[in-house]
């Protein structure tokens, strides 16, 4: 009698044990979280601390970098886009990266102190400087700095009173994506998802990540003129709630929402859904193989992004992250990146080297088109003094959006 | 061969170790103590430590703009968020309500597998049954998980079955899926325990049931439930605080926000003292259920 007890007890303790050791965290949800908006808070800099170094020295050995999916291939999917190994090769830094689900995770990751390094967009970059988290770049040491487009330099969302708080690496827009079989005509507008997502109702994708409120806002933007929105990441009070009930109109259709471009591809294929937000990216790989998926960036213009290689303050390998800043700015490796993602090359070197592999890309991503990225409003944080000038307006913060994305994610 | 050598040479002076031991064998309370040490700092640091850092964690401030956390500077704004947000109240009882059918449905299937492992089956079979029942959980939690998704996404098994009926699959975002799956992954937690309950009810008391007159119903209802009740408590200890744990599946399968959703959300991306005070409602509810547990006997039948 004890020792069957006992057994039974045993059985059970060994069977918890099994089951306590099975998965680590998951395909990452998203939405909470931190991030950070362009411009306008430059002159809060903590720039106590602006000490550059004056040579890069020997690689430390590794590098371990948050990084956009994506962002750095080994030839793992397509031989002809590896950019790290010649990296490994030349600088003897073994390279180490981990995905980031959002920018709010991304500036998560880097407060951690494990990365030397993060490709953030504009909503992660200026909380990033702001938090002390990340350290202004010596660009007079990097030989590939010279080369960048002019268009690219200074930016408020990374450059502190004139200092660059990293390089960029590419920028382009969301899109708008869509199942060729199903919705027979390209969409020329967002309205699929924001006025008529009842057609498409539990098949619509739809990014999640706090900052997609800002997507219904740019919407908002077009359709309803009255409220008043200038920039779709500052949002005053009755700004905000009109986006967030756009949104809930949404949500009452059942949309998937992605948290990794893998989860997305992966809703396409099963056929779940056919239509969303999505990246080129994601895109490029659908097509690939062979899914009927095509994207297009609606009339009406877009969010999406511009990013920065940054370094962290920190970083315990510098010298490997200088030179690797240095690499993604390199005509060879900037061009295999922004073509196997789908984005704009930060220079006319890169656009030269892209020809080999995707002829016209730096034309199709409208690389030194600033006309065509006026439409294109980069992820920045919602910030309290709506990142302006004027005093007397104030918009809702970050914290405010997370909890608003929580609140819609968990309702 | 060189330790005996020295023992031959100089055998007024014990080696060290002979020493220790020796002094150690006049001591019972420090060899218990020395015995206990690892285990118990173990448990005391690692696991009451990390435990106490969470609970002071959500009395820490957050930097609203940079996200970043101050340790040890204090404030009650992740509670008062948390008491403000109606959200946090219905993914708790989402949560709640999940694992509570889970729990229901996992009785409900387990007692009929315990009933004929414990007291039909032949012993050749009865050990066949408890490995099959096992089995399962020898294989990777995540596997299980993305198992499932095959089967319940687009263009998976069960639209395959269901299409005929016009049923079209509702893809991985129906709350229902996490309840399905939920039930799968930990109904051996629940037969098990149920199993050695009705096990252990000798033969006499079933045959005394009938020999005065009582039909198996009856039997049933007074005999056998109440003995084995404790047992089916126990397994509900299982399978209702796994499932109140769980966030990996309500994301996968049903992209359904579950307590642990937030938590995870929370602390992964920005918020930890939000997570963190939020992360006692789960040990509130298990200190509450496991209290209750404890009334109704459950410990004395794991």
């Amino acid at each position: 009698m004890f020792q069957r007890r006992l057994g039974g007890m045993l059985a059970v303790v060994g069977l918890i044990a099994a089951a306590c050791g099975g998965g680590g965290p998951s395909a990452a949800p998203t939405g909470g979280g931190p991030a950070q908006t362009t411009g306008a808070t430059a002159g809060a800099s903590p720039a106590a601390s602006l000490d550059m170094p004056s040579a890069i020295g020997e690689g430390e050995g590794a590098l371990n970098l948050v990084i956009w999916a994506g962002y750095a291939e080994r030839g793992a999917a397509d031989k002809a886009y590896d950019w790290v190994t010649p990296f490994e090769t030349a600088t003897k830094c073994k390279v180490t990266t981990q995905d980031m689900t959002d920018s709010n995770n991304g500036v998560s990751l880097m407060q951690s102190g494990n990365f030397d390094g993060i490709s953030a967009s504009g909503d992660a970059t200026t909380r990033l400087i702001q938090g002390g988290i990340v350290a202004p770049v010596n660009v007079s040491l990097l030989s590939n700095w010279p080369n960048v487009f002019p268009g690219l330099k200074g930016l408020p969302h990374n450059t502190v009173n004139g200092v660059p708080y990293g390089v960029p690496h590419g920028r382009g827009p969301n899109l708008l994506g869509y199942n060729k079989t199903v919705v027979t005509t390209a969409p020329t507008s967002w309205d699929p998802i924001w006025e008529g997502g009842s057609a498409y109702k539990g098949k619509i994708s739809i990014y999640d990540s706090s900052i997609f409120i800002a997507d219904a806002a740019l919407h908002l933007m077009t359709k309803r003129p009255e409220l008043g929105i200038k920039d779709p990441y500052q949002l005053t009070k009755p700004q905000f709630d009109e986006a967030i009930k756009l949104l809930q109109a949404l949500n009452a259709n059942q949309p998937t929402y992605w948290g990794t471009a893998t989860d997305q591809q992966t809703s396409y294929t099963a056929g779940d859904v056919v239509i969303g937000t999505t990246w080129q990216y994601q895109v490029n790989l659908l097509v690939a193989d062979k899914q009927p998926i095509d994207a297009v960036l609606p009339n009406e213009g877009s969010t999406g992004w511009s990013d920065t290689w940054m370094i962290a303050k920190k970083a315990k390998h510098p010298n490997c992250m200088y030179k690797w800043m240095d690499h993604m700015m390199s005509a060879e490796a900037n061009a295999e990146a922004t073509v196997w993602f789908g984005e704009a090359a930060t220079s006319p070197q890169a656009c030269e080297a892209a020809e080999k592999l995707s002829p016209g890309h730096c034309v199709q991503m409208h690389a030194t088109d600033e006309a065509y990225f006026s439409k294109v409003h980069y992820w920045a944080t919602p910030q309290a003094d709506c990142a302006d000038a004027d005093a007397a307006t104030t918009c809702v913060t970050q914290d405010d959006w997370v909890n608003a994305w929580t609140t819609l994610r968990g309702g | 061969m060189s330790s005996l050598a020295t023992a031959g040479a100089a055998p007024e002076r014990p080696s060290l170790r002979r020493r220790v031991a020796a002094w150690l064998y006049a001591r019972p309370r420090v060899r218990l103590g020395l015995l206990l040490a690892g285990p118990l700092g173990w448990l005391g640091i690692a696991y009451f430590g990390s435990l106490a850092i969470l609970l002071l964690s959500a009395f820490w401030t957050k930097d609203a703009f940079t996200g970043n956390v101050e340790p040890f500077t204090w404030s009650l704004r992740a509670f008062e968020q948390l008491f403000a947000g109606e959200v946090y109240r219905t993914v708790a009882v989402r949560t709640i309500g999940i694992a509570a059918l889970v729990t229901v449905t996992d009785a409900l299937l387990a007692f009929p597998i315990a009933y004929y492992m414990a007291r039909i089956a032949s012993p050749r079979k009865r050990s066949l049954l408890v490995v099959a029942v096992v089995m399962p959980l020898w294989a990777a939690y995540l596997v299980k998980v993305y198992a499932w998704r095959t089967i319940l996404q687009g263009h998976g098994l069960l639209e395959f079955v269901t299409s005929p009926f016009g049923i079209e699959s509702s893809g991985l975002t129906n709350i229902a899926n996490a309840w399905l799956v939920l039930s799968y992954l930990w109904l051996p937690y629940m037969i098990l325990p149920i199993y050695a309950g009705l096990e252990r009810i000798p033969g006499s008391y079933l045959e005394a049931s009938s020999d005065l007159g009582a039909r198996a119903g009856t039997t049933f209802r007074r005999v056998v439930l109440p003995l084995v009740f404790p047992a089916v408590v126990a397994g509900s200890i299982f399978t209702f605080s796994l499932s109140l744990g769980d966030y990996i599946t309500p994301d996968l399968v049903a992209d359904a926000k579950f307590i642990g959703n937030v938590i995870y959300d929370n602390s992964a991306l920005g918020d930890p003292p939000l997570a963190a005070a939020y992360a006692l409602l789960p040990i509130a509810i298990m200190t509450v259920y496991l209290l209750i547990a404890r009334r109704l006997g459950a410990f004395a039948s794991l």
